[in-house]
């Protein structure tokens, strides 16, 4: 879907290197529950989402922004073929999910705002750019099965 | 979305917090869009150079911040306010106002950069809602 030239991956390898999943999916999630509070429609069945409060100790919301950012794992370890990668998991979300694929680039964005907290001035204006080169194939092959 | 009397109250709060490193953040924020967002470049192809940190760019930022620094200070009336600025974004400068979400995002970057403490998600949704309505004002005279 896109050309990488080796900097790029080891750029994109280097940055999720040092992304604790487990520190950065819930973060990530709940930020986009609190600061894009519609989305919360996705998430009926996981409890008290009433507060930000709520919202950052929800421990459905820590389960699921885990899975969410651990599934971008599979796009680093694939990066010459992140459409196919993300084939199923996007017709997942477009027929029975029935998530707006607007969400995808809502998460990708906030996602980059908790990684930028956490690099700090690390997080330059030209990793920036190659890790949002790589947040939009993602969000292109996460929309690519919505007709 | 309109601004509620908490949302104001917050980015006001936050804003003085970010004032004293205004040039910064501008000039940063600026030089992220243009390094992330290659498409931005066409807006400044009369400049030099457009390099993060370069002269122009760092001038630039701080014009800019400055302009969303008064904004905060009419924050009550922003179409208002803003008509000025809205005119030359429209009539001479033309620039598409896709591009307005564009640079809100990198500010949002490099406040999250600078303040990662301060930063909190009640604060970064009272931002982007204050940036949207500040680019809808600057919108506001297109057509």
């Amino acid at each position: 879907m896109a050309d990488w030239t080796d900097a790029e991956k080891s750029t994109i390898s280097a940055v999720w290197g040092q992304v604790d999943i487990n520190e950065v999916g819930p973060l990530a999630l709940g930020r986009v529950l609190i600061v894009y509070p519609w989305t919360q429609r996705y998430f009926g069945s996981f409890g008290d989402v009433s507060t930000a409060a709520a919202i950052m100790g929800n421990p459905k919301v820590a389960a699921h922004g885990k899975v969410v950012c651990g599934a971008l794992d599979k796009a680093v370890k694939n990066m010459g073929n992140i459409l196919a990668t993300y084939k199923s998991l996007s017709e997942t979300h477009a027929n029975k999910l029935f998530v707006d694929p607007d969400n995808f680039r809502v998460l990708a964005d906030v996602l980059t705002i908790v990684i930028a907290a956490k690099f700090g001035a690390a997080f330059t204006p030209e990793i920036q750019a190659t890790w949002q080169k790589f947040m939009k194939v993602v969000v292109a092959a996460m929309s690519s099965r919505y007709f | 979305m309109s601004l509620t009397a908490k949302d104001k109250s917050v980015v006001k709060a936050f804003w003085g917090k970010v004032s004293g490193k205004a040039d910064v953040v501008g000039a940063e924020a600026l030089g992220r869009m243009l390094t992330a967002y290659p498409q931005t470049k066409t807006y400044f192809s009369h400049w030099a150079d457009l390099s993060p940190g370069s002269d122009p760019v760092k001038k630039h930022g701080s014009t800019i911040m400055g302009a969303i620094g008064n904004a905060v200070g009419v924050i009550d009336e922003l179409v208002g306010g803003l008509s000025a600025l809205s005119d030359l974004h429209a009539f001479k400068l033309r620039v598409d106002p896709g591009n307005f979400k564009i640079l809100s995002h990198n500010i949002l970057v490099t406040l999250a950069i600078h303040f990662p403490r301060d930063f909190t998600p009640e604060v970064h949704i009272a931002v982007d809602k204050f940036l949207a309505a500040l680019s809808a004002a600057l919108a506001d005279k297109y057509r």
